[in-house]
């Protein structure tokens, strides 16, 4: 899975029946970079936008003759305001997401760059900037932006679980984390204050596998993390199921809290089930207005 | 050897692994079953949870059971258990093997012989010298203990005898043994006289020890007449249980062959030693027997001989007015011949002729007057146990014989004329039979009403006539009369012997009355005075095994000592022959019983089989595996990682150690295969013989001709295929090949049947004498013999020696010598039809239209075309190159045969005249 081309390939696949995904752009200011969503005002662009009678304070060189002189008042034309939003991806890439419980299923990691990837092919169509967290990549448009990110994100680390990094974020952009959320949630907590402190909003989707949501053990059993740097050892495995379910909940509980007190959308997906729900729903909470 | 009651173990000490069980016990407790180590990324959220209780990390009870009974029963495996071992019979000095050698000991005789080897063996071993002796051929002089090996190899000489041992001359061998030495008994199980008298005297020699087979046996007595049936005893020694066994009537059937005639199963009934069965046989079928058997009983006992007594009656038939030219219904034997001719031979001549012929039987019909030589000859012949039965008629009424003083040829005085009642000069009406007194040989025949007598010859009342009368009309006067002479008697039927006094001859009454007369009058079996001065020349003897050998080459035996009777070496059972008659001389006489042998408790009697060593080692551990993979399941069980496909593996490998390797689908039925596998390509057949070497050399040289076919020809065959023509269907093949064996079984008429069907519907079957013809077809070969008795139920046409130009010389090759591994000449197929012509500048006639249903020759091709599975020749054929050449031969004459099986008579077109011509060379 760690070929790019590969890795585009299966987002390109999955992204084609999606129509473009038109991100909001909300801030002209801060971000003043044309992009090609009109804004419905009139600005900077190169699209028309209307014509106004021209009024004291307009330069001379402002008027537009062809149109003043079919009639008796001056006027101007004005273009419409045009400008590109940039969307920041986090992907974890951690070992925690190597994990998958069906041979010849998805793990984890594999599902969440897809899935990461599916949204940037269908931002990038919309003419979105598309950039990794951090300042690895930062947000452009165009297609090789989509090569250099499949390269990157085609790396594994080696580290047990992954954390967000909130560097690197425009303010008032959109962001993106897809992971398993399951390691420490402190760091994931910062990020995510420091995102809205910045006025980004965006969405985190949680990755799971199908058994770590049934957690069908039995017996005795050690469980040891995907590098082996944190082990339990139970000799009751089934005795475990139900508090291990309730410690999921909570978990699944305080990031929907958390997202939703920063303005974030927040969701869970199963590898068991299709990429494109996942998909779909994240088209649908990039787009959300807020 | 350390026993323990009846297990034995070979390596004792090993068993002191058992002390180190308890250790086990306490090892294997501590040890908790292993963790799974499993990668899961949600442990981070396991962190902290600590176990609700403390699952035992000690293994289960159950599961060290488990173990330690796997452990305890490999140690016990490998200390070799044997279970009845063979304890060594202690003993020391000459060792004495004594076998009854008995009719008794042929049916396990194989075994015993064994058993004796085995003793043998044992003496050798022990450094003993032995003898052996068998009681039915006792060695003259004393004992002479030899070394056991040279005793061993004198034991494949070593054969039953078809009689017992004589007490008296085992007594005397017995009174003059010598010296000390231990007796190692072999006992057929019967009890006899004099058994006990020779156990003492062993016994003061040294140790006695009995072996004795604990199978029942079985024995016939001779066959006798009950009535019209043929009764037979079957005896047993066992009295417990109802057992049941199949009586056989062997003879030999029309086609001259000997085959199982009859049967009737015997039932013994619980606690009887005896069991009678009657065989009701139609006396065609009854005159054929020649012996009765039980049926799978390999023993001389179990086969009783029928003589004279079941004989086909010889009659004689006279008649007073021979060469009177008229019609056939008025011949005065017209009737009898007809009544007599399906149960007797008869016998015709003048009266001289007849008498030397020693019928059983003369019927005189309307003869009065004999002249006096004759008739002294005809009396002592009816005072030697003939019967004479006489038939009235004109003639005898006219003349003047037995009326005025009875004639010692009739049974009563007549009165002069005899009557006539209901004619149409006489009054009253036809005469009636009475129904027959309860003395009468008729007693029991229903009397038809339509038999009615118009004229009869009349007894003279005498005060012995009431006892002489036997049937009589409704109004009492005598219709048949009988007066005994000598041996034999004299029956006189006082009507006709044909339909013009009676209507008695028309009916069914006037058989079935011959057929009592006739069955009371079979030969008695000659008593010791007759027999004095005879000598008698054995036909045919039994061997110990119950199987017929040829006598011809035994001494005749003396009529005393036949009448003496008790076979012996000097009278071995069998059948005796001389002038004429026949004696059986059986193993069994009339008055013997079976009783079981009784030895004194003192004496270790021992089964051949009982005492088997059974090793044990094998089961213990193959017991021990067992239990270490039920062990291998439970431990996944326990440790929870017995689930999903894992669990299903587990109990399909569960499945299989309980019941062995399912055999996968159930296989066609046999019948199906056979037709599927015949008909899905082209198979050569051959008829198994039964005679294992000939039919797979058949099998052999079929497929070293598929080989060639496949080679050289477009026929393509699988693999040949040995065929049971009784049971299989032959519709399949294309060509049966016969290899004729001389003791090949002839065929049931079922098969016949489907032979016949076969070749009228096309099939060939090529009878191969094997023998090179050496006699020239169907003269003296045994095969030849044998091919003759085969192919006579069979459908063949005319056959003719194969003309030059018969079509199977030219099907595939040009052939004009057919050799196999013989290089005979003759083959011999259907005959041309007469009006074949050779046409004028044509090579060939045109022969019969179709293929010839058989080809007879005796060159052995399977052998000539045998190949073994890598093709190389399995036998040889001449002499180095021109043996290949044969061979090479004989390949070409099976590919022309199958070829004509298969094209007919395509080459025998003359379409392709000109074409061969030109390969001829014309």
């Amino acid at each position: 899975m760690s070929d790019p081309h590969l890795l585009r390939q299966g987002a390109e696949e999955i992204a084609a029946p999606f129509p473009a995904l038109l991100v909001e752009a909300e801030h002209l200011a801060t971000t003043v970079l044309l992009g090609e969503h009109g804004r419905r005002r009139a600005g900077l662009g190169d699209d028309f936008w209307q014509y106004r009678p021209a009024l004291p304070f307009d330069e001379a060189r402002m008027i537009d003759w062809r149109r003043s002189g079919r009639a008796d008042t001056a006027f101007v034309r004005e273009r419409e305001w045009q400008i590109a939003q940039s969307v920041i991806l986090w992907v974890d890439q951690s070992a925690s997401m190597s994990f998958g419980s069906r041979t010849d299923g998805p793990t984890k990691g594999h599902r969440a760059k897809v899935l990461a990837l599916a949204a940037a092919v269908l931002m990038l169509r919309a003419g979105e900037r598309v950039g990794l967290t951090g300042l690895r990549l930062p947000p452009r448009s165009g297609e090789g932006q989509l090569l250099r990110m499949a390269a990157l994100l085609s790396e594994d680390h080696d580290v047990d679980y992954g954390a967000p990094e909130a560097g690197g974020m425009l303010p008032h952009s959109r962001a993106l984390f897809v992971s398993d959320f399951l390691g420490d949630i402190a760091p994931v907590e910062a990020a995510l204050t420091k995102a809205a402190d910045r006025g980004v909003r965006g969405a985190l989707l949680q990755v799971l596998d199908p058994q770590e949501e049934a957690f069908p053990f039995e017996g005795r059993t050690i469980f040891e993390s995907m590098s082996g740097s944190l082990r339990h050892e139970t000799l009751k495995a089934r005795d475990l199921k139900d508090r291990y379910l309730a410690r999921l909940a909570e978990r699944k509980d305080r990031l929907d809290t958390l997202a939703r007190r920063t303005g974030w959308q927040f969701s869970t997906h199963h590898t068991g089930d299709s990429g494109a729900a996942a998909l779909l729903w994240i088209h649908g909470a990039m787009e959300r207005r807020s | 050897m350390w026993t323990v009651g009846s297990l034995g173990f070979a390596a004792p000490w090993l068993l002191l692994g058992l002390v180190v069980l308890p250790v086990l016990w306490l090892l294997l407790r501590a040890v908790p079953p292993a963790p799974i180590r499993r990668r899961f990324p949600g442990v981070a959220l396991l962190l902290g949870l600590a176990d609700s209780e403390t699952q035992t990390d000690r293994t289960p009870w159950w599961l060290l059971l488990l173990r330690m009974l796997a452990v305890a029963a490999v140690i016990l495996g490998f200390a070799g258990p044997v279970l009845n071992p063979q304890v060594d019979r202690p003993g020391s000095g000459p060792l004495l093997v004594l076998v009854d050698g008995t009719w008794a000991d042929a049916r396990d005789w194989e075994r015993r012989t064994d058993r004796v080897a085995a003793a043998l063996g044992d003496a050798s071993r022990e450094g003993r010298s032995a003898a052996l002796v068998s009681l039915t051929d006792l060695p003259p002089g004393g004992l002479s203990f030899q070394a056991a090996d040279a005793v061993s190899a004198r034991l494949p000489s070593l054969e039953p005898a078809a009689w017992e041992p004589d007490p008296e001359a085992v007594a005397d061998w017995a009174a003059g043994l010598e010296g000390s030495f231990g007796t190692f008994w072999l006992s057929d199980g019967l009890a006899r006289d004099g058994r006990d008298d020779l156990l003492g005297a062993l016994e003061t020699h040294g140790t006695v020890t009995v072996f004795e087979s604990p199978r029942a046996l079985m024995a016939l007595r001779p066959v006798r007449f009950e009535e019209d049936a043929v009764a037979v005893t079957a005896l047993r020694t066992d009295t417990g249980a109802v057992r049941e066994a199949d009586l056989a009537a062997m003879g030999l059937d029309p086609a001259g062959v000997e085959r199982r005639l009859a049967g009737v199963p015997i039932t013994w009934p619980a606690d009887a030693a005896e069991a009678e069965v009657q065989l009701s046989l139609p006396p065609e079928l009854r005159n054929r027997i020649t012996r009765f058997e039980i049926a799978g009983v390999r023993s001389a006992g179990a086969v009783t001989l029928a003589d004279d007594a079941l004989r086909r009656r010889e009659v004689a038939l006279i008649a007073g007015r021979e060469g009177r030219e008229a019609l056939e219904l008025l011949d005065p034997l017209h009737y009898l011949r007809e009544a007599l001719e399906p149960t007797a031979d008869l016998v015709a001549g003048d009266l001289t002729d007849v008498l030397l012929a020693n019928p059983d039987v003369i019927v005189f019909a309307d003869v009065a007057v004999l002249a006096p030589g004759e008739a002294a000859d005809v009396l002592s012949w009816v005072e030697n146990g003939g019967m004479l039965l006489r038939f009235a008629g004109p003639r005898l009424a006219a003349s003047d014989i037995s009326i005025t003083e009875e004639d010692p040829l009739m049974p009563v005085r007549l009165r002069a004329g005899g009557r006539s009642v209901g004619g149409a000069m006489s009054w009253g009406e036809p005469k009636t039979l009475d129904a027959f007194a309860d003395e009468s040989p008729f007693v029991g025949l229903p009397v038809p009403e339509d038999v009615t007598v118009n004229a009869q010859v009349m007894a003279q009342p005498d005060p012995s006539l009431a006892d002489r009368v036997i049937a009589q009309l409704a109004d009492g006067t005598p219709l048949v009369t009988r007066k005994p002479v000598g041996n034999g008697q004299v029956v006189l039927f006082h009507v006709t012997a044909n339909a013009e006094w009676s209507t008695l001859p028309l009916s069914g009454l006037f058989v079935r009355m011959l057929e009592r007369l006739a069955v009371s009058t079979r030969p008695t079996s000659p008593d010791a005075e007759e027999l004095t001065g005879t000598t008698w020349q054995p036909r045919e003897v039994l061997s110990a095994f119950g199987r017929i050998e040829n006598a011809d080459d035994l001494p005749g035996v003396a009529g005393e000592r036949l009448a003496e009777g008790g076979p012996g070496p000097d009278l071995p059972p069998g059948l005796y022959a001389s002038d004429g008659r026949s004696i059986a001389v059986n193993v069994i006489d009339a008055e013997r019983t079976l009783t079981a042998a009784s030895w004194p408790a003192r004496i270790v009697v021992e089964g051949l089989n009982v005492t088997r060593e059974t090793v044990l080692k094998g089961w213990l551990l193959a017991g021990a595996l067992a239990l270490l993979l039920v062990d291998i399941l439970a431990s996944l069980a326990l440790s929870g990682r017995l689930r999903g496909p894992r669990a299903a593996a587990a109990g399909l490998a569960a499945l299989l150690v309980l019941a062995g390797v399912p055999d996968g689908a159930r296989a066609q039925s046999e019948a199906d295969r056979l037709a599927v596998r015949s008909t899905s390509e082209v198979v050569l057949a051959h008829v198994l013989t039964g005679d294992e070497t000939v039919d797979s050399v058949a099998a052999a040289g079929l497929r070293g001709l598929s080989n060639v076919l496949f080679q050289r020809t477009s026929i393509e065959p699988a693999a040949p295929l040995g065929v049971n023509i009784e049971t299989d269907e032959l519709a399949f093949f294309p060509l049966l090949y016969w290899p004729v064996t001389t003791d090949q079984q002839i065929p049931s008429s079922q098969a016949y049947d489907k032979l016949n069907r076969y070749l009228r519907s096309g099939g060939m079957i090529v009878f191969d004498t094997r023998d090179a013809d050496l006699a020239g077809f169907g003269s003296a070969t045994p095969e030849g013999r044998r091919l003759q008795a085969l192919a006579r139920p069979l459908d063949i046409p005319q056959l003719e020696p194969l003309p030059p130009d018969h079509v199977l010389t030219r099907t595939f090759y040009l052939l004009q010598d057919f050799p196999g591994r013989h290089a005979g000449r003759e083959l011999w197929v259907e005959a041309a039809p007469p009006d074949a012509e050779l046409v004028e500048g044509m090579p060939f006639r045109d022969l019969n239209d179709g293929v010839t249903p058989v080809v007879i020759g005796g060159n052995d091709w399977a052998a000539a075309w045998a190949v073994d599975e890598t093709g190389a020749y399995l036998l040889p054929v001449g002499r180095g190159m021109a043996g290949e050449r044969q061979r090479e031969l004989a390949y070409r004459f099976g590919v022309n045969l199958v070829m004509h099986v298969l094209t007919g008579n395509y080459k025998s077109d003359q379409v392709h005249v000109p074409a061969l011509l030109d390969r001829l060379g014309q």
